[in-house]
Parts: structure tokens; C-alpha cells; sequence
């Protein structure tokens, strides 16, 4: 305890404390994503198969990218496509 | 009553080797039948911390896939009357560890034995799954430090999810142990706090071993630290944790770096 007394009075900051935030914060995050099934995943499957309905795509070239802001996240959807796209004829129900 | 026990810990090197063969020798020392089991394909070690690695024969595979009977690959400890170990192979990949073959080789050591001990490998895939698929209860070893934690968080998440209990709806009784406890780091402020720990991982507290030498020593000599030095630190938290898991209210001990503090100053003066 002296030790730690010195250090509190010398008022250096120790790294326990940023260890343990940062720990929190983390895991909080980690446990809302245990069990779902990868969202990203799901979404470019998703959106890949929308765009193909209308358009022929390489899906290697569909990107889809979840940046996680402080307040708000956004989700970024990039589709290559190619200038001369063939354009599919949708059966009109 | 028996009961299937599993030493976890998601991260390796934190120390579940060591938790197994301690907890199973002071669990065999208060008279209760035991047997540790390797769960580590292809990297087994619990032989060697226990000093058996001469007399391996046959393994937890040979018995899973039917070439040895179960009281073939059984070794039984020197020292212990009622310590047994089932090694894990050496050479046969992870991937013979089949559900179906785990469950009966656990079955049938729940009818010899009051504790089935079940030393998982690192990681999160088929060789931990198993060791933790039939568990009662669960050990999950970890050393105050992130990347232990984080670990061990996400073992608590599997443990909740993919194990026989949990699937049944009902629960795996878990138990965080913090190994590698350091207690003048601690007081310095570098190492997180036991409380910073536990209220992260929302489970309850089993013990905490200290850091020693005991363990090092005691894995060189190849005999579970409980009884290579039963009054050092390391083995009397481990007998403590044990009391603990039998039922008994032990209270808990925190190392604290005062004695410590003491020795260095009177070794100092000595020399």
C-alpha cells in the first residue's frame, strides 16, 4: 500500500484503472455480439442479392464496412459496377 | 454424487495444467475418488505436471475410438490412493475427439469416480468445446491482466451456451480462479484489482494463488504443487479452493505483499 500512497501522492496515474476501462467497454461490446449470426455478413448477402435482381455484379466487388462512431455508426455499402453493366429484364409479376 | 469439472480458461499459459493437478490432489487428499483428464490433443502436459509421463500407455482417444478399455489408459498416482489420471494422445489429432465417444468415456468415468476433472486446452475450438461439453461446473483460471480477462469472458459466454447443461436449459455452476496474483504490482496500482476482475466477469471468486516459485518448482519435479509444498502460499490457496468447491465456507485470503515485504528486508539484512 505505501507504494501506492507515494505514487497517489506524487499524483502519477497508474494503468490498472485504463486497463479495467478499457476492459469494460470492450466486452460490453463483444457480449451484444455473441450469438447473432456476423450482421455484416448477412447484409452484403443480402444486399448483393437485391442489386443482382437488376444488375449482373462480381460479388468480390461488394464491400460492405460498419465504422463505429461515439455517437452514431455508419454503415458504408460499396458496389463496383462495371460502366457497360448489362441491365437484366425483371419478370413484372 | 459425482461431478464433471472442467479447467478453463480460453487463453494458454494462465495456468489450468497446474489448477488441474492441484485441485484434483488436494480433492484426492480429503479423501474423495478423483481423475484428471487431459483434454490437450497432441500437446498433453497434465502427464508430465504429474510426474506419470513414463507410464503413459494408452490414451483418452485409444478408449474413444475403442482400442483400450478405460481401466487400461487409467494411471494411478504414487502418492495418491485415490488419484487417477486419463491422459490425452500425443500423436492423433484433435479431431478424434468425437461428441458421441467424449460423452460415453465421461459417462462411464462418473460411475468410478466423485470428480471427473477436465483439463481443457487453450483456445475456443473442438478440444476445448469437448472438455467443457459434459461439465457440472467449471473452473475458469485467470490472471489479472487484459487479454486473460477477455478470454475468459468469452469462455464464460460458450460455458452458458454450447455445454450439454446449457443446452438442457439448466446451469453450469461457474468459479473464477485468478492465478499469477501479484501483490506488490497490485499495490502499485499496475495490476487489476481482484474486485476490478470480478465485477467484470460477474461470476464469483474460487481463490487466488499468488504468484511463486512453488509452482515452477513443482512442475519440475512433476508433483501437483499441493503436494510438493503443502504449506507454501500457492498450495494452501489451492486446498482452500478445493474446500470451496466440496461446499465448505473457507474464507477467502487476499495475498498481501506485507510478508513478502518482510522477507526481502530480513533477507537483505542477512546477507
Amino acid at each position: 500500500m505505501s507504494m501506492g500512497l507515494l505514487r497517489l501522492l506524487r499524483g502519477k496515474k497508474t494503468s490498472a484503472p485504463v486497463a479495467r476501462e478499457r476492459l469494460q467497454i470492450l466486452l460490453a461490446h463483444e457480449r451484444g455480439l455473441r450469438g447473432q449470426p456476423d450482421l455484416l455478413g448477412v447484409l452484403r448477402e443480402e444486399i448483393l442479392a437485391v442489386v443482382s435482381k437488376h444488375v449482373t455484379l462480381d460479388p468480390t466487388k461488394v464491400i460492405v464496412r460498419l465504422e463505429r462512431g461515439d455517437d452514431v455508426s455508419t454503415l458504408e455499402v460499396d458496389i463496383e459496377v462495371p460502366n457497360d453493366f448489362e441491365r437484366k429484364r425483371v419478370a413484372v409479376a | 454424487m459425482s461431478k464433471v469439472l472442467v479447467v478453463t480458461s480460453g487463453k494458454g499459459g494462465v495456468g489450468k495444467t497446474t489448477t488441474t493437478a492441484a485441485l484434483g490432489a488436494a480433492l484426492a487428499q480429503r479423501g474423495d475418488k478423483v481423475v484428471v483428464v487431459d483434454f490437450d490433443v497432441g500437446l498433453r502436459n497434465l502427464d508430465l505436471v504429474m510426474g506419470a509421463e513414463r507410464r503413459v500407455v494408452f490414451d483418452l482417444i485409444n478408449v474413444v475410438q475403442g482400442v483400450a478399455k478405460l481401466p487400461q489408459a487409467l494411471i494411478k498416482d504414487k502418492r495418491l490412493e485415490n488419484l487417477w489420471l486419463l491422459p490425452a494422445s500425443q500423436t492423433r489429432d484433435k479431431d478424434a475427439l468425437t461428441e458421441e465417444g467424449v460423452g460415453k468415456v465421461i459417462a462411464d468415468l462418473r460411475s468410478r469416480f466423485d470428480w471427473v476433472i477436465c483439463d481443457s486446452p487453450a483456445g475456443i475450438e473442438r478440444g476445448a468445446s469437448m472438455a467443457m461439453r459434459f461439465a457440472d461446473e467449471a473452473v475458469i483460471v485467470t490472471n489479472p491482466e487484459v487479454s486473460s480477462v477477455r478470454d475468459s469472458d468469452r469462455i464464460i459466454g460458450m460455458l452458458d451456451s454450447k455445454t450439454v447443461r446449457a443446452e438442457k436449459g439448466e446451469r453450469v455452476e461457474k468459479h473464477i480462479l485468478i492465478t499469477r496474483y501479484d501483490p506488490s504490482r497490485a499495490a502499485r496500482g499496475e495490476m487489476l484489482t481482484i474486485d476490478d476482475i470480478l465485477e467484470i466477469l460477474a461470476t464469483p471468486l474460487l481463490g487466488i494463488i499468488p504468484e511463486s516459485q512453488d509452482v515452477l518448482k513443482a512442475s519440475n519435479v512433476g508433483t501437483p504443487v499441493t503436494l510438493s509444498n503443502a504449506d507454501g502460499a500457492p498450495a494452501r490457496a489451492y486446498i482452500d479452493a478445493a474446500r470451496r468447491l466440496c461446499g465448505d465456507s473457507v474464507p477467502m485470503q487476499v495475498p498481501s505483499e506485507r510478508k513478502r515485504f518482510m522477507d526481502r528486508l530480513l533477507r537483505r539484512r542477512a546477507a
